[in-house]
């Protein structure tokens, strides 16, 4: 797993690249987090472009990611999901927590 | 009883979290002869990948313990059947361990896995008795493309 990120007014965007199984997500979650209290961004933008499998490890990154944005005010989305991460986000149930945009939607 | 099959793959290997990519590729490289779809192929990752998981994390989790999985076609290539394997703690309540939200993995897992599994594939069957191991099937359809 590849973590690549960018920042600009407040909101920090991090491209995942690679497969966020089990055995990644922790590491991963390292990264960001290492990246979120570098940064302290308002908004996360989560890039998942590059992603090419995920599993429901990742629903459980996207749980601590939003509890701890939110926690102070902040804002977690996902965009730009390809078709398997976008499966596994929609049978988790998740975009009732967390915004998963799609395609055609524009960033704000 | 066993339909009689026709093409079948079986794998052992250590439960170290490494191995959950190779597990999932495996199943997907073996399946490939069945033509499926992206969609399909996907989802059959998908579950392979909790399956494997569920057990290296909560079998064995005080050990590396050994996982056995076996994906095989059956009925001329309609179905695919994929079985999880292993020796470890076994789970006490398995109604309970599939429900939505329920782990005991804390923060790092979502308590998503046997939902994933169930919305990926046709059938999921789970057998375990604690301190004995648990079995977990699954059948997933592979549509005829013509």
């Amino acid at each position: 797993m590849k973590v690549f990120s960018t920042y600009q007014d407040g909101r920090l965007t991090i491209s995942l690249q690679g497969e966020l199984d089990h055995h990644a997500a922790k590491e991963t979650m390292t990264l960001i987090e290492k990246l979120l209290d570098e940064y302290m961004p308002r908004e996360l933008a989560l890039d998942f472009s590059p992603l090419t499998f995920m599993d429901s490890s990742g629903i459980a990154l996207l749980l601590r990611l939003t509890r701890r944005l939110s926690g102070a005010g902040g804002r977690v989305w996902v965009e730009k999901a390809r078709l398997q991460p976008r499966r596994v986000l929609e049978a988790s149930g998740i975009g009732r927590m967390i915004r998963i945009k799609t395609e055609d939607e524009d960033s704000i | 009883m066993r339909t009689k099959s026709e093409n079948y793959i079986k794998l052992e290997f250590p439960g170290k979290s490494a191995n959950e990519a190779l597990a999932r590729s495996a199943v997907a490289a073996f399946a490939a002869q069945m033509d499926p779809t992206m969609d399909e192929l996907g989802d059959i990752r998908t579950a392979v990948s909790e399956a494997v998981t569920n057990a290296i994390v909560h079998a064995y989790p005080d050990e590396i313990g050994t996982v056995w999985l076996t994906a095989r076609i059956l009925k001329n290539g309609e179905y695919l059947e994929i079985i999880v394997r292993d020796k470890g703690r076994g789970i006490e309540n398995v109604e309970q361990a599939r429900q939505p939200l329920f782990t005991t993995g804390g923060e790092e897992r979502s308590g998503m896995g046997f939902t994933i599994m169930e919305t990926f594939t046709d059938r999921l069957t789970v057998r375990s008795r604690p301190g004995a191991g648990t079995t977990v099937t699954m059948l997933r359809r592979i549509r005829k493309k013509h």
